[in-house]
């Protein structure tokens, strides 16, 4: 059913094919740390050659209970629930900045353990329902 | 049904087959919106701005779809040279690029309430963009090359090229920390999303599949169209 050529072109459009997918493969893999947006508190408290000069972001769960607010200040701790990390940050939050929900935080680290935000952004997760369901939700776990 | 897609049946599509479909769509799209903005439920954390899915979801599903059919035919083309092929991709390439658009545009509407922010460069986002720029290299590829074989040869690599651009939009939420959220429909396992709020989103995904064939079918008629005066013009 194939001619001669067509067959040589599915090889030659193969080879072409597989030999970029496999370029591009290694090309992201080298690139993971820039393609990610941010990083989780395990991942700077397992780094090595973390800089406090430079601005990073890090992500997580603002954890339960964690957040203090004073005048326009606010205090928090990223959590992935192994390792936290204590924010401190000055301004306005977004509407869905809460406890228990996804948050990104950009500044900079003044330790492995200390972070000073000047920008807070909700990360928010892939369930969506209406306001009642959530109430039931709730109520059945307890 | 394959067979209505030859270049001699699409010149026997009637004002009056279109006509028809633009009246399902102005009747699907009133419902969905009906459902999207008074009948469906705001959400438990962002309130109304979850409406804002029900544009969002279905433009970018329908955009890579698109992109991924005009690859696809452009590989098939390559290999067996079927000559109406590349006039079927060309003429998705426009509303695909509408979509995409779309998608970008209520996506970041939809950033600023939730997240914060109107744009980030994160994983998702960025390769949606390249998307974006896949489909202007692509439409313009066939604008600025006036001879056809080399503007079909040159799309095609494009296509192919971006095809791979297609799982690293669809995996980046799961591949890398994103501020975007992971998919809430997947094949493995039930929806994220309540049923109440599936119905205006499966509404206007059905809305926007009819648009999307509609311009495709005037588009792709336009083209053969096109193809068959020049043909005439030649042996004059």
């Amino acid at each position: 059913m194939l001619t001669k050529k067509a067959k040589l072109r599915i090889f030659l459009l193969s080879i072409v094919l597989v030999l970029s997918a496999a370029i591009i493969f290694l090309t992201l893999k080298s690139l993971r740390e820039n393609l990610v947006y941010f990083l989780s508190p395990s991942e700077i408290h397992e780094s090595k050659d973390i800089s406090f000069e430079k601005k990073i972001r890090i992500g997580g769960l603002v954890k339960e209970d964690s957040i203090k607010k004073k005048g326009t200040s606010i205090n928090f701790i990223i959590t992935d629930l192994k390792n936290e990390i204590f924010v401190s940050y000055k301004g306005l939050v977004p509407n869905l900045f809460s406890e228990n929900k996804g948050v990104v935080a950009e500044g900079k680290l003044s330790d492995k353990k200390y972070f000073i935000a000047d920008k807070i952004l909700a990360k928010h997760d892939e369930n969506y329902m209406p306001p009642e369901v959530s109430d039931a939700l709730e109520k059945s776990n307890y | 049904m394959f067979k209505n897609f030859f270049p001699n049946q699409i010149l026997l599509l009637k004002n009056k087959t279109i006509n028809n479909l633009i009246f399902f769509l102005i009747l699907i799209f009133i419902i969905g919106i009906i459902y999207s903005i008074f009948l469906s439920p705001p959400d438990y954390i962002q309130g109304d701005s979850v409406r804002i899915m029900y544009v969002h979801v279905p433009s970018s599903f329908i955009a890579l779809i698109c992109f991924g059919s005009i690859g696809v035919m452009s590989i098939i083309n390559f290999i067996f040279k079927i000559k109406f092929l590349p006039l079927i991709a060309k003429s998705l390439a426009p509303a695909g690029f509408i979509f995409t658009l779309i998608s970008i545009v209520t996506g970041s509407l939809w950033g600023k309430p939730t997240w914060g922010v109107w744009w980030v460069w994160d994983a998702r986002l960025t390769s949606m963009f390249i998307l974006l720029i896949f489909y202007l290299a692509y439409i313009f590829s066939w604008i600025f090359i006036k001879d056809f074989s080399k503007a079909n040869k040159i799309s095609s690599i494009i296509a192919i090229i971006g095809l791979f651009n297609l799982p690293i939009i669809k995996f980046s939420v799961n591949w890398w920390n994103t501020l975007h959220q992971p998919s809430s429909i997947t094949l493995t396992s039930s929806p994220t999303i309540h049923y109440s709020m599936m119905i205006p989103l499966l509404l206007m995904f059905c809305a926007m599949t009819i648009y999307l064939l509609i311009i495709f079918l005037m588009k792709y008629k336009t083209e053969v169209m096109k193809i068959k005066i020049n043909k005439k013009n030649n042996y004059k």
